[in-house]
């Protein structure tokens, strides 16, 4: 629509829109640009006609006004009222980007000074790259190794700082196939500008194709593989000595901890007992039995492991999933429009 | 008063009465003052060095962008656009009019004859330079390559860069700020001459009331940030760095629980200079004085209730981040509400189009700008797009130079006569006024639409599409560079050649013009009496230029 205008065709004014999602966003900008033309509009025609009508002229003396306790009211109220929708169409839109439909994809990211490297649950890895099906929603759950970084990918206008520590997310389904950028948005040091990249939204015969590129084992016999080199397996699957909780039949279940507390094994429960096992207890079993593996495992190592106790639970409910009937824990209540929040804090620094 | 003062050149006497400038010679009276003027005088000074070396650096981040892969190394870069964030925001924009102006004219609106501690503010000045020299040497050493929030753990850990030395230079401004917010505080407070009540200030005095209350309860929280960030960094105490179990989050929080109040310790005083200069060229007393004074009010409280707005999408929780986006926009309102009292205030006026007016109708125009932009910051979807692009630096430029700035501008045209004795060049002054304004739209209106597009702000390279708005917003950055040149060069000239102004050649009210100009010492010989309130304006008389 804006090629016409030969003169403009180097400036791209809008920016490319590869999702529902995005062209949702981009329409409450369009509503904020036209209160925001119209408000500039409305102060500038002010200034520019009061200062020419009640130009210093011979013989008329300024005539004085205290003010209106009318319109201040006026000019408060309104555009707050204006603002208030603002607020809301925002909010309500904002909810939704932070709540990943449940038959979203789930992708691997972790950032490190200064690149992105991208794990598929089949165990294709990528560089600075992101391979995508079109129409399905893609969830990504990010880590970073070092400082905070932040994924953007403007043509969906999504954005999630990916901070160390933390497992931060964000989602998108992509509808239109092409090829975008990827940006660090978050200063990470010298080639904080070169930590950039493309997403390539493929249709799904093409997305077979390249899916079908070799890789070593998928994500989970990547992890089977750390579990057993790591000694995992003997506590955790095998014991008899019921010195650990088995790893069979627990990713996204409620866990009663000894402190007395339920918590949900997720992904980002799992990371944390992982690196610092002593965090959260499951209730009957002893602190200090299992080693530290911070500084051990890396990331991508982590997520490895996570994709592996995932498999070890077939059919492994929803994240925010009602609980199964038999579990003895009460019930997590949540709101209805819930949001699961991707970050969690570390826990407290051990006693 | 009992005090005689004896001119030291008999020459001068015989020309001029004698007034703070010509009332002794020789650096020491200028060290050891603790007169409020020769003080604003010193900072005028020191943070126009700054300013001139903050803007230095923001050519060279300009002048490397108008290339795609960039003209010089990313590690330089890096160093540049921190220099200048550092420099601007901590050494010029943080002092610029309190420090200047308000300490020059809050003593005398109120008809003080000095603030409440004169030796506090000279000490203020002297940490002020302190702090400068630590920022000074830390990007001559080698510069710090952090940008000008610090953020941690790349700060506390992993930056090779003098991260210790500007924070330690900011430190120490900090407590600057601190001290200059104290004694007009105190000032405000107890040494109003009679008859100055609350409601007959000058709007200008309640715009450094609500500036001080910032200063003083902010500025200590971003002192401890800085504190923090070098204790993790020094002795590896986990603070911030999720590696020896510390939080990144957590720095933010504190470092934004200043840096948004922070963003109205600069403009709160801009918007006081604003509130003059329209009454004086409008003839009239401001419309609605009442809402513009408890606006600055409004803004300083709910100022400190907003930081959150920084970090939607840090993983602050979904709900955390609710909330401070609604509570963002109520601050939104008492800016709104300054911009149409401003605007109507010249209804039924008798308007006329003097250099600070200029300036004046300039800050109307780009803040209103640069304030409905960030309702595309609060909005959180919107921001989620925003957030970390070039939208960001425009928004943030439009309040800080094209508010702040501008209003420093609008505030120095409109008291220079008060503070120098001097006028200026008239039409030099408009030229420059219309040329900051052209130069400035055309630096940072591009910049909306990259950020729009995409483009990550500090980026020592970036993808070629964006090539020609980036060469638009250098061009511009060229005239507003020298547009900011010929201020200091006709200013200058002035201070030394321009025709006398005579004690209100704009004819303007308030007891800062009923004083001679420059004034002396202690401002009044007896102290003045106040029976009307502020703004007490009638019709234009002929002007005087004595």
């Amino acid at each position: 629509m804006w090629a016409s205008y030969r003169f403009l065709a180097d400036i791209p004014f809008v920016a490319p829109i590869a999702s529902k999602e995005a062209g949702q966003i981009d329409l409450l900008w369009w509503f904020l640009c036209a209160v925001s033309l119209v408000m500039t509009v409305l102060i500038f025609v002010g200034v520019i006609a009061f200062a020419f009508k009640y130009r210093k002229k011979p013989g008329v003396d300024p005539v004085p006004v205290h003010g209106s306790n009318v319109l201040e009211i006026t000019w408060s109220v309104i555009p707050f009222l204006v603002m208030l929708v603002m607020f809301w169409w925002g909010a309500d839109l904002f909810f939704d980007s932070q709540n990943p439909p449940k038959d979203a994809e789930e992708i691997f990211v972790v950032g490190k000074q200064w690149m992105w490297k991208v794990q598929h649950p089949d165990g294709t890895r990528e560089m600075n790259a992101l391979h995508v099906p079109l129409g399905k929603a893609v969830k990504l759950t990010m880590a970073s190794e070092d400082v905070i970084h932040s994924f953007s990918m403007p043509a969906f206008r999504v954005r999630h700082d990916v901070v160390p520590g933390h497992y931060d997310a964000l989602w998108f389904r992509p509808t239109k196939a092409g090829h975008y950028r990827i940006f660090c948005t978050e200063y990470c040091g010298d080639r904080h500008s070169q930590m950039i990249g493309f997403v390539d939204v493929l249709n799904q015969d093409d997305y077979n194709t390249w899916a079908s590129g070799g890789s070593t084992g998928t994500l989970a016999e990547q992890g089977q593989q750390l579990f057993t080199q790591n000694g995992c397996s003997t506590c955790h699957l095998l014991a008899e000595q019921g010195r650990c909780p088995i790893l069979k039949n627990v990713y996204n279940k409620p866990v009663e901890l000894s402190d007395g507390r339920t918590v949900i094994a997720d992904d980002a429960y799992l990371r944390e007992s992982i690196l610092e096992p002593n965090a959260k207890i499951v209730k009957g079993y002893d602190a200090n039995v299992m080693p530290n593996f911070k500084g051990q495992l890396s990331e991508e190592n982590v997520i490895q492991l996570i994709a592996y106790i995932k498999s070890l639970s077939p059919a492994a409910p929803a994240p925010t999933g009602t609980q199964p009937g038999a579990a003895p824990a009460p019930a997590v209540k949540k709101p209805k429009a819930v949001i699961k929040e991707a970050a969690v804090k570390l826990p407290q620094p051990q006693q | 008063m009992a005090t005689t003062y004896h001119p030291s050149t008999p020459e001068a006497a015989a020309e001029e009465p004698v007034n703070y400038l010509n009332v002794q010679y020789g650096w020491k009276s200028w060290l050891f003052t603790t007169d409020h003027k020769r003080i604003a005088m010193l900072y005028l000074w020191s943070i126009t060095v700054m300013f001139i070396v903050g803007g230095a650096f923001a050519m060279l981040v300009r002048i490397h962008l108008t290339q795609p892969q960039g003209l010089f190394p990313p590690e330089i870069y890096n160093r540049l656009f921190t220099a200048h964030g550092v420099i601007m925001i901590f050494f010029f924009l943080i002092p610029s009019i309190p420090a200047t102006l308000g300490n020059f004219l809050l003593p005398i609106q109120i008809g003080a004859k000095d603030l409440a501690f004169p030796r506090i503010n000279l000490l203020s000045w002297y940490l002020y330079v302190v702090g400068a020299l630590f920022a000074i040497y830390a990007v001559a050493a080698g510069g710090i390559d952090t940008g000008w929030t610090f953020y941690a753990p790349f700060s506390t850990t992993f930056s090779n860069s003098y991260v210790l030395t500007a924070a330690t230079g900011a430190f120490i401004a900090g407590f600057s700020s601190i001290t200059t917010g104290l004694n007009f505080i105190v000032t405000v407070h107890k040494m109003r001459a009679p008859g100055m009540t609350w409601m007959r200030m000058p709007l200008f005095i309640w715009a450094h009331y609500a500036t001080g209350l910032i200063q003083i309860l902010g500025t200590p929280v971003v002192a401890i940030a800085l504190v923090l960030v070098a204790v993790e960094r020094v002795m590896h105490v986990g603070i911030f760095d999720p590696n020896v179990g510390g939080d990144p989050i957590l720095f933010q929080h504190i470092f934004w629980f200043y840096s948004h109040p922070a963003v109205y310790i600069m403009i709160l005083p801009g918007m006081g200079v604003i509130s003059e200069v329209i009454a004086c060229f409008s003839r009239k007393r401001p419309f609605g004085y009442e809402f513009i004074a408890a606006s600055s009010m409004g803004i300083a409280i709910l100022g400190f209730l907003v930081w959150g707005h920084h970090m939607f999408v840090t993983g602050q929780s979904v709900y955390t981040g609710i909330v401070f986006s609604f509570l963002t926009f109520f601050v939104a309102v008492p800016s709104a509400v300054k911009v149409f009292n401003w605007t109507a205030t010249m209804y039924k006026g008798s308007v006329t189009f003097e250099s600070p007016m200029l300036y004046a109708f300039a800050f109307i125009g780009l803040f209103t700008i640069g304030g409905l932009t960030g309702l595309f910051l609060s909005t959180m979807a919107t921001d989620v797009a925003l957030h970390g692009t070039y939208f960001v630096v425009a928004h943030f430029h439009f309040v800080m130079v094209g508010g702040m700035v501008v209003a420093f501008l609008a505030g120095i045209h409109f008291y220079w006569p008060k503070i120098s004795g001097r006028m200026y060049s008239e039409p030099w002054a408009k030229f420059a006024a219309l040329m900051i304004f052209a130069g400035f739209n055309l630096t940072f209106l591009p910049q909306f639409v990259l950020g729009y597009l995409g483009m990550p702000r500090r980026y020592a390279a970036y993808p070629e599409e964006f090539q020609v708005l980036n060469v638009l917003s250098t061009a511009g950055a060229t005239i507003l560079g020298f547009s900011f040149l010929i201020p200091m060069i006709y200013l200058t000239y002035s201070w030394f050649f321009g025709p006398k102004a005579g004690n209100n050649p704009w004819q303007a009210k308030g007891l800062e013009w009923e004083i001679q100009s420059p004034p002396t010492t202690f401002n009044f010989d007896v102290t003045p009496t106040v029976t009307e309130e502020a703004y007490n304006y009638g019709p234009w008389e002929e002007k005087q230029i004595a």
